[in-house]
């Protein structure tokens, strides 16, 4: 049988757990760790939430004095490079 | 035969960078109506100042349009732009903290930023305890509190989602330097959101 993960060895990859990218032989390993190590499977329960927390936040519009202020930027600059 | 409507809409993306290399203005606004919303909002968390971020903004499509004929058409526009923006916030914070350099090189890797203290499992949904407003300036707090380079990456790979690849891509990092600075910032995160949301009557919630 293969040998527990550490800890340590666990949040390693605690990354690629959460974004599904490890093969299922480490993915199988990291599950039994969770399975028993209460505190890495609250590590890992907390991460994951604080990824969909995150990604949660919604995009807010540009202002409009904003992006007019861009605008008349880009229309100065192309005005500039027709007369070199 | 007449053909219908007035000028065809351009909607693909390499085909606007086309034209917008050739002068065409138009072409370039569309872009610009794109992506400004997301580089705007990428320069905010970044310099965490609205000035700042609105310089970050104008200098990044204006070095895009001085600089399009260097653009290599292998990679996407708006990966371009938010390399060429993050290049430009990080400057901004540099000259901010004059006495202290700020680049995605640093090497910061002592290990300790990946101790992890807080073990608390949270109220269920901290999205029901705090109206979107109040949870979006928690967040923008815990954002603030990372180091630039952590920060950096943490933005690009989730909140706006991209791949680790194009992560990599934009900051000019390597893929395993992109992974291990995630792991930091997201632990990092985790922390300082586990003493806010953390169920109560769990501060003692350690098995060890």
């Amino acid at each position: 049988m293969t040998p527990l993960l550490t800890c340590k060895e666990f949040l390693q990859e605690l990354t690629d757990y959460l974004d599904e990218k490890t093969d299922a032989e480490l993915r199988a390993k990291l599950e039994r760790h969770i399975t028993e190590c209460p505190n890495c499977w609250v590590v890992c329960d907390t991460t994951k939430k604080t990824i969909q927390v995150f990604k949660g936040m919604k995009e807010c519009p540009i202002p409009l004095d904003v992006h007019e202020r861009l605008m008349a930027a880009v229309e100065r600059q192309c005005a500039d490079k027709r007369l070199r | 035969m007449a053909t219908q409507g007035p000028v065809t809409e351009v909607s693909d993306e390499t085909a606007l960078v086309q034209l917008a290399r050739t002068g065409d203005l138009k072409a370039f606004s569309d872009l610009i109506q794109r992506y400004e919303g997301k580089i705007f909002r990428l320069a905010l968390h970044i310099t965490q100042n609205r000035e700042d971020a609105e310089d970050v903004l104008q200098e990044a499509f204006l070095k895009a349009y001085e600089h399009l004929d260097q653009f290599q058409g292998n990679s996407k526009f708006y990966t371009w732009i938010v390399r060429i923006a993050v290049n430009q916030a990080l400057m901004k914070l540099r000259k901010r903290k004059s006495d202290r350099s700020v680049s995605l090189d640093e090497g910061i890797d002592t290990g300790e930023d990946t101790i992890t203290r807080e073990i608390a499992t949270w109220d269920e949904n901290p999205e029901q305890k705090y109206t979107r407003e109040e949870l979006n300036a928690i967040l923008d707090e815990a954002i603030q509190g990372l180091a630039p380079t952590y920060r950096t990456v943490f933005i690009l790979r989730d909140v706006e989602e991209f791949s680790t690849e194009e992560t990599a891509e934009s900051l000019g990092l390597s893929i395993p330097a992109v992974k291990s600075r995630l792991l930091r910032a997201r632990l990092q995160l985790r922390e300082k959101l586990t003493r806010l949301f953390k169920r109560k009557g769990d501060d003692a919630f350690a098995y060890m």
